[in-house]
């Protein structure tokens, strides 16, 4: 068998239905190969960075393992980006990448780079394959990394002269290498201590991430199951939105810089928390010595490097967030007491917080409201398989604060990275994955024109997303920071040269709508639901929203910048000089 | 001057380290593959970890395992990181801290050995003085001409370089080090 067939067996062999990716010199063998079968469907995108995008989607929504195939040199290093975003965010994502054939490596050949150097920090792990006979093997472990563990991104990468190359496949082998065995069963006595902590709290919180979607519906179940046990409140950090359905009584909203004012003081002010698959990122804590002050602190990951890192554990749990949620539920049962009483006091504090209504906004019957489009974006589309992704910025925000979410794996964004361009390529990718699903990419207009050639992969491939645009014509959350930071000189956040959206999607071949007037913007919507054809929404919002509420720089989370506060002065003056010295 | 200047916010929280940095020695054991070094290193860069010293070389040679000795200095808790960072590595099999598990076995501190050539030119009183403190250090000739000797010496990194602060008046010409090589008292293995 010649490399490249290994390539596709391989593939097949490690149940991959799609990828994604872009042809080029170096990979023309593998290409070849996926000319002659039909076992696996290639997904040609426009940019090698909307393949890596893409496949994050894809991987995100299905819970499998998203694969790029790119070319040697650019190829490589335009999928630097999605590697380093889905290595921040635990996503799964084999990438295949062209070499100069092995003679030729290190001589500056044509479209030549050190790919497996380049790749080396934003990977999980990579490989440069020199012997033919090794190419199976790696590729089997390129799978086993990605998806065991704390999942992430690992690049393959294959001279042309190896693919030509004839030599012998092997088959996937259950035996990994003994250096790679993750933790996935938590100890035992950690996880009673950290029960007997739970069942004397007053003020518990629990606090769930991404590792909670990471490991599997089942994981979700169980928190859900946890939640319902012990009664305490739960919130969630952005890439766990979904894990606990936000209707859910115990529900607190998102935590962190743009979080509820609930989550944030409860957080604060919490006598036990229950890190569930999070990793105290700078986003959640805001000031970390005043982070949370009073709390005893039960960590749950998977990585060893998490636990610690930022926040010290008191009993940090190491294992698969499943299994140990599974010894925890199970714990519960047996040993701890069913009265819930003792929260009520708890609970009316955090209603009063609730009382705040943190995500309220001015509502306006002349200008849409980005808030109020989000809104109604959820409304009309909450009974309908939806899938939502986004692009980075305050719409961002927006639509993890007004959006519902319901499901795990129902919601795409990059968190860790935050990658303006990555929702419109997520969306394909999300699309593939699910053809008979709403797949709706909430951007802005800044982010969107990121990777907006996508646009022309999902007609390609009747993919029928619709990219909802919040058009303001700014880099709305540059230009936040730059009020709150830097006088309110908007240095290049506004764009002057807008395209119009509606035009642009007609070019492509897709559907256009505009929409400026809230009395319209359900018909819009409805609209958009309705076309049978990738869709671009240019929904006109208020130009000068701002994201509230907010943890201000140098802040603590019982510092949160509420919006009936937030006038001109207060936002003026939120960050105070010392704030200002934490460079 | 300055204080007219705006200091510029962030958008991040930085906080002001008050453990107080500490060297430690890491022993590494990985498998013996191309570019594994590189990750190791790369760790440390990419990081902003420091390494003082750094010692490499395959010690079993059926199994293609090599070990790392690594002298670094931080903090406890980033200590901590970078054990862990370490192990995250695929293929990184064990990181221990031999100057913890010292700790832990009340044996002081790891054993700690380095080799140095040091190359010393010169004639008349400079050269018997030379050849004198090199026979105090027990370091090896092992090679000479009239006018120069190469000297072989082992020892704790404070010989070392005591060592050689006391050549450098007598004729120093140059010097190459191994770094570190370590290991733990007592019976028991990494």
């Amino acid at each position: 068998m010649t490399g490249a067939e290994m390539v596709v067996q391989a593939l097949k062999d490690n149940g991959v239905q799609h990828l994604f990716g872009y042809p080029g010199g170096a990979v023309l063998p593998i290409y070849d190969e996926l000319f002659q079968q039909d076992d696996v469907q290639h997904i040609l995108v426009r940019h090698e960075q909307g393949a890596g995008h893409a496949a994050e989607g894809y991987a995100r929504s299905t819970g499998k393992a998203g694969v790029m195939l790119v070319t040697s040199g650019p190829g490589a290093t335009n999928a630097v980006t999605p590697l380093q975003d889905a290595l921040m965010d635990s996503i799964p994502l084999v990438c295949i990448t062209g070499q100069v054939p092995t003679s030729l490596i290190g001589s500056d050949a044509f479209q030549e780079c050190d790919t497996v150097g380049i790749t080396r920090p934003c990977t999980k792990h990579n490989w440069l394959v020199k012997d033919v006979n090794d190419l199976a093997g790696i590729l089997h472990e390129a799978f086993h990394v990605a998806t065991t563990g704390r999942p992430g991104p690992v690049v393959v990468d294959i001279p042309k002269d190896v693919q030509f190359a004839k030599g012998i496949y092997t088959p996937p082998q259950t035996a990994p290498r003994t250096s790679y065995q993750p933790k996935v069963q938590g100890d035992l006595e950690k996880i009673k201590e950290a029960v007997a902590l739970m069942a004397d709290a007053k003020r518990p919180i629990i606090y769930s991430g991404g590792g909670v979607v990471n490991s599997g519906p089942e994981a979700s179940h169980l928190l859900r199951e946890l939640v319902d046990l012990t009664g305490f409140p739960i919130t969630s950090t952005l890439m766990g939105l979904g894990a606990y359905p936000a209707s859910g009584k115990n529900w607190l909203g998102m935590l962190g810089m743009h979080g509820s004012y609930e989550a944030n003081m409860a957080m604060h002010d919490c006598d036990v928390m229950i890190c569930v698959g999070a990793r105290f990122d700078d986003r959640i804590t805001g000031r970390l010595n005043a982070f949370s002050p009073n709390s005893k602190k039960i960590h749950i990951d998977i990585d060893p490097s998490s636990i610690n890192k930022t926040v010290r554990a008191d009993v940090p749990i190491l294992g698969d967030v499943g299994r140990v949620l599974e010894d925890m539920v199970r714990l519960w049962r047996a040993t701890a007491k069913a009265d819930k009483k003792t929260l009520y006091p708890w609970w009316e504090q955090i209603a009063k917080w609730r009382a705040r209504d943190s995500y309220a906004y001015k509502p306006n019957s002349d200008v849409i409201m980005p808030q109020y489009a989000i809104q109604r974006l959820y409304e009309l589309t909450k009974h309908l398989d939806t899938y939502i992704t986004t692009e980075v910025g305050q719409h961002q925000m927006w639509a993890a604060q007004h959006y519902g979410f319901e499901k795990p794996n129902r919601w795409m964004t990059s968190g860790g990275l935050g990658t303006m361009g990555y929702g419109l390529p997520a969306a394909l990718g999300v699309q593939i994955a699910h053809p008979e699903s709403l797949v709706i990419d909430i951007a802005g207009d800044a982010s969107v024109q990121m990777c907006i050639q996508e646009m022309s992969a999902a007609l390609q491939y009747n993919a029928p997303i619709k990219v909802f645009i919040l058009n303001n014509s700014y880099m709305g959350m540059v230009r936040q920071w730059q009020q709150l930071l830097h006088g309110n000189r908007l240095s290049h956040s506004y764009t002057e040269a807008m395209p119009d959206f509606v035009k642009l999607a007609e070019a492509y071949g897709g559907h256009g709508i505009r929409c400026d007037k809230p009395d319209e913007l359900d018909d819009a919507i409805k609209e958009m639901i309705s076309v049978k054809k990738p869709v671009i929404f240019d929904c006109r919002v208020a130009t000068l929203a701002n994201c509230f509420p907010m943890i201000p720089s140098g802040k603590a989370h019982n510092e949160m910048l509420l919006p009936d506060e937030a006038t001109d002065e207060a936002v003026a003056n939120a960050i105070d000089a010392k704030g200002r010295e934490l460079v | 001057m300055n204080a007219q200047l705006q200091p510029t916010g962030s958008a991040y929280f930085i906080a002001k380290e008050t453990e107080k940095p500490e060297n430690h020695t890491l022993s590494v054991l990985v498998d013996n593959e191309p570019g594994v070094l590189a990750r190791v290193i790369g760790l440390f860069s990419g990081r902003g970890y420091n390494i003082e010293s750094l010692t490499v070389s395959e010690t079993e040679h059926e199994k293609h395992l090599s070990r790392i000795t690594i002298v670094t200095r931080g903090t406890p808790h980033v200590l901590e990181q970078i054990k862990h960072q370490l192990e995250r590595i695929v293929p990184v099999h064990r990181v221990v801290d031999l100057t913890v598990m010292a700790q832990e076995l009340g044996t002081g501190g790891a054993l700690e050995r380095e080799l140095a050539l040091v190359k010393v030119s010169g004639t008349g009183d400079a050269r018997v003085e030379a050849l004198r403190l090199a026979d105090a250090f027990r370091a090896k000739v092992i090679d000479a001409n009239t006018e120069h000797f190469i000297f072989e010496l082992t020892g704790k990194v404070s010989k070392i370089e005591q060592f050689i602060a006391i050549m450098k008046p007598l004729g120093l010409v140059e010097v190459c080090r191994t770094g570190v090589a370590a290991m733990n008292r007592g019976r028991q293995g990494m």
